[in-house]
């Protein structure tokens, strides 16, 4: 049976219920790779129409922490709830009925090589909804490609188009099914900069006009700042920082702002001791 | 325990897992109302059966010339030329025919089904139908598997004819066997026991080489050197696995 966390129910998370506006609550979440957890007790919500940008060193566990979000791993600590139920706690065969309200779109884009684009685009439909009319899987297909553009390209393979079109191609089978929730794994690497530009302008359009809440994993600051209403920032498995764009922008921790302005790890590393040093009041 | 008998446990029992996983998806869940994938199985019987047909059939045509010069030496001897037939028919079915498919299979098939699954479990595809909500088993696993047992037999089939016929050529133009003898003999000599042995060998054999096969292919890691290095572990794998189960099965016909 499928777990639906009420507000009186005992499966809440310990800091608080789960609120009407809340599609996604992580608590305490870890994995665990030898002597090294990453992500290492990460706690944080994310609200229904949310950008969340979760950003992060090389190493630091976004990439694990989506993986886990989208259940293709299991954390060794912690619970996740998606829309009330806890996936942490549900059956494959129970997790794909919550897999179909969301997508995901993977850094690669993922597409099936032997598929045409409108295949790709129209596989979940054709899954899942097995008794649909051709007629009708053609249209939805049609109308998720229109929304990113690439009506006409419906019959080509994905090795027949660009870079930048396989990430849309890919985006629109994230969409394929409506879902509520979209993941995004660095969605704009490989991208040159007036693509990803134009990516991210899509993504806050589709975001927008279809009501979906997303979380993006980055290291591409521009395009993170561009896109994110809110940001958890990773370092060495724990989030350093959480809040809106301007409130990252506006932290004091030297290990953030150094991290927004790409500063190399051996001054990083300087800031913080002498931050540790202001703070501790050892400086003087 | 050593690393070495830690990945072969390991292997050993992601294998086995995998074989129980296919045989649920291909023979239980359809009566759950999870049919099996026809379209993507037709088109595996193609890919596997119509790809291999040529070298299934020029490798069979050659052992029947071998095993027919190599026999006739002896029974020279004996003055039993006329058993030449017989002797390549009985080996050629019980035998080297369902072995040496299913080694062309592993070569060929095999190779190719690990690289493709690899290269998918590398660039995320096999990810991506699992965030889908659909089983890479059922979707990528049935198909193949179900493919190569079904065209595993008829590729045996006729390459034991082929044998033969290399045989009948040596055996007519050579040795100077009379036609007709040399397919009665051939005939005379197989018994059923011959026939079924033979084919369940090639169905044991192909289930073998497909779900090693895919077994390397889902489990690859590193990028393009894991899916070489698992395409390498996979033919040879299926090909010590071929000859292992080859002597237990012939042991079992053998006492039964």
């Amino acid at each position: 049976m499928i777990t639906t966390a009420s507000p009186f129910s005992s499966d809440q998370p310990r800091n608080g219920p789960i609120g009407a506006e809340d599609i996604i609550v992580v608590e305490d979440v870890a994995k665990i790779y030898g002597s090294r957890r990453v992500p290492d007790g990460i706690s944080f919500r994310v609200k229904r129409g949310d950008i969340l940008v979760i950003m992060g060193g090389s190493g630091c566990g976004k990439s694990t922490l989506l993986r886990q979000l989208i259940g293709l791993q299991r954390p060794e600590e912690g619970r996740i709830w998606i829309e009330g139920k806890e996936i942490t706690r549900l059956t494959e065969s129970q997790f794909n009925e919550v897999r179909k309200q969301f997508g995901v779109l993977f850094q690669s884009g993922a597409l099936f090589n032997s598929m045409t684009v409108g295949e790709n685009v129209a596989l979940p439909i054709r899954e899942h909804f097995p008794n649909q009319p051709e007629m009708t899987v053609d249209i939805m297909v049609k109308m998720k490609l229109s929304l990113v553009e690439l009506t006409k390209f419906a019959e080509l393979k994905p090795a027949e188009i660009s870079g930048g079109m396989k990430k849309r191609a890919a985006l629109a089978r994230a969409l394929a099914l409506d879902p509520k929730l979209l993941f995004c794994d660095e969605p704009t690497a490989g991208l040159d900069p007036i693509r990803v530009t134009e990516f991210d302008a899509l993504t806050l359009r589709l975001c927008r006009e279809l009501g979906v809440t997303a979380v993006v994993v980055t290291h591409d600051m521009t395009s993170a700042f561009r896109i994110a209403t809110r940001m958890v920032l990773l370092h060495k498995g724990k989030i350093m920082a959480e809040g809106t764009p301007d409130e990252i922008r506006a932290n004091t921790n030297p290990l953030v702002s150094d991290f927004i302005n790409g500063k190399a790890e051996s001054e990083v590393r300087e800031d913080a001791e002498g931050y540790l040093r202001a703070i501790l009041g050892e400086e003087n | 325990m050593s690393p070495t008998l830690t990945k072969f446990f390991q292997h050993l029992t992601g294998l086995s897992l995998l074989m129980t996983d296919t045989a649920y998806w291909a023979f239980l869940a359809p009566f759950r109302g999870k049919r099996v994938r026809v379209d993507d199985t037709f088109k595996q019987m193609t890919l596997i059966g119509v790809g291999s047909l040529l070298i299934v059939c020029m490798v069979m045509f050659f052992i029947g010339l071998v095993l027919a010069m190599q026999t006739a030496t002896t029974l020279k001897k004996i003055g039993g030329l006329s058993l030449v037939g017989g002797l390549v028919a009985a080996s050629v079915m019980r035998e080297i025919g369902p072995m040496l498919t299913a080694i062309v299979l592993a070569g060929r098939s095999g190779a190719a089904i690990t690289a493709e699954l690899g290269t998918m479990r590398v660039s995320e595809e096999v990810d991506a139908l699992e965030t889908m909500g659909l089983n890479p088993v059922h979707f990528l696993i049935v198909p193949r598997v179900l493919g190569m047992m079904i065209m595993g037999p008829c590729l045996t089939i006729v390459g034991v004819f082929v044998a033969m016929f290399g045989g009948y050529l040596i055996g007519v133009l050579n040795l100077g066997i009379e036609p007709a003898v040399y397919w009665q003999k051939s005939f005379d000599t197989l018994v059923l026991k011959d026939i079924y042995s033979g084919m369940i060998k090639s169905v044991v054999f192909a289930g073998l080489v497909s779900n090693i096969a895919c077994y390397f292919g889902l489990t690859v890691e590193g990028g393009a050197e894991g899916v070489g290095l698992s395409t390498t572990q996979s033919v040879v794998t299926s090909i010590v696995m071929i000859i292992a189960s080859d002597c237990l099965l012939t042991a079992i016909f053998y006492f039964i």
